[in-house]
């Protein structure tokens, strides 16, 4: 497969959420508006792209009985670097994505792609596949936080364009079964045609 | 590619390093955002003591006193000054009752008791509903008014709060926080 291919397939062919359906704890929960889709899908990006990265270059030196405890401290050492950092620099998004940021490290698609594909492959197609993983989860949040946010608080990225209330069922939890729903079936309608 | 084998010497090895690794790596992060943490979250609560009495030129975060509620934990008091004289005190103060369990707000009295101002400082109720606690409309009903006269609970329960609407749980857990607030003051004899 080539570079370029295993950078875009997380975007649309292997998406993690609208295609392979991974990783739905934190989607469902933290797209209450686009602004926390977006943190937590870069977040994850970030956790993904440099647990991929290492991962590839000391997976030749991890024997396979330890391979998973190895990834995860890996893992949740990069979760605590973004932890401290996102506390240290954007403490408010941090405390609305709250409890979710460090259960990163229990996100199935870092481990997914950790176990799969970055401990078989070398270190530029990991990186690729990292990034384009996080992206297309990024991506995948970042629209249903948008939704969801028009939908229920009748605003962009913070920005109010009704007054009031909009469709409550949309900020909380139901809504994002209902929304998540409705863009899965979309996009596979667009896959199929 | 050779892999190495799975055997107990390099099993403890390889795992020890990455470890080891990791750990340093950890070391180094926390070090650097140490500082910006701890400012934020000083500046953080010197915001809302702010927000919440009356203008002060002393340092209420460092004349922070703690004050038992009698219900076996304690509140932390920050008193605000003007030159000698108290004006009034900011009480960190919390409650369990949310809808999602503790909310955590600070309220500032004056020195006869009356409620100046508050200020939510963490809370995880349900947004669009609960969460319209931290808008003015709900409040700012409190500011001014004196918990020994003002009845400090829902119209539903037959005290004088507006709730919100669909959140009359999280309304109720309002009250209940400044509530304890002021008879925690009231215990302490300092209103």
């Amino acid at each position: 497969m080539s570079l370029v291919k295993q950078f875009t397939k997380g975007f649309f062919r292997e998406n993690p959420i609208l295609v392979l359906l991974i990783g739905m704890c934190p989607t469902l929960a933290t797209t209450t508006s686009a602004i926390n889709g977006l943190g937590m899908g870069i977040a994850t990006t970030f956790v993904l792209t440099c647990s991929n990265v290492v991962i590839s270059l000391l997976a030749k030196y991890i024997p396979d009985k330890v391979r998973i405890p190895s990834f995860i401290v890996v893992i949740a050492s990069f979760v605590t670097i973004v932890d401290l950092v996102m506390q240290a620099s954007v403490p408010d998004l941090y405390e609305t994505l709250g409890i979710f940021i460090p259960l990163i490290v229990v996100n199935c698609i870092v481990l997914a792609r950790a176990e799969a594909f970055a401990s078989k492959n070398k270190l530029l197609p990991s990186f690729l596949d990292g990034l384009g993983m996080g992206l297309g989860f990024t991506m995948a949040l970042g629209i249903l936080g948008t939704i969801r946010e028009i939908l229920g608080s009748g605003s962009v990225f913070g920005f109010k364009f009704i007054k009031g209330d909009g469709i409550l069922v949309f900020i909380l939890a139901p809504g994002a079964f209902i929304a998540l729903g409705y863009l899965i079936a979309f996009i596979n309608k667009i896959r199929k045609a | 590619m050779a892999k190495i084998e799975s055997s107990l010497k390099n099993m403890i090895l390889s795992l020890t390093l990455i470890a080891l690794g990791a750990s340093a790596a950890l070391g180094f992060v926390y070090e650097v955002t140490k500082q910006p943490i701890e400012r934020t979250k000083l500046n953080k609560k010197l915001e809302a003591i702010k927000a919440v009495v009356p203008s002060f030129d002393n340092n209420p975060d460092q004349e922070m006193f703690r004050l038992p509620t009698g219900e076996g934990d304690s509140l932390e008091i920050f008193p605000a000054r003007k030159g000698n004289e108290i004006i009034g005190y900011a009480v960190r103060t919390s409650t369990q009752k949310g809808f999602s369990g503790y909310i955590g707000i600070m309220v500032g009295f004056s020195p006869d008791g009356t409620i100046i101002n508050t200020n939510v400082l963490d809370q995880k109720e349900t947004p669009g509903l609960g969460t319209k606690m931290t808008e003015p409309a709900f409040k700012d009903q409190f500011n001014g008014k004196n918990p020994a006269v003002f009845k400090m609970k829902v119209k539903k329960d037959g005290g004088e709060v507006d709730a919100i609407t669909a959140a009359t749980i999280s309304s109720r857990a309002f009250c209940d926080a400044l509530e304890r607030a002021y008879n925690t003051l009231k215990k302490g004899g300092l209103i």
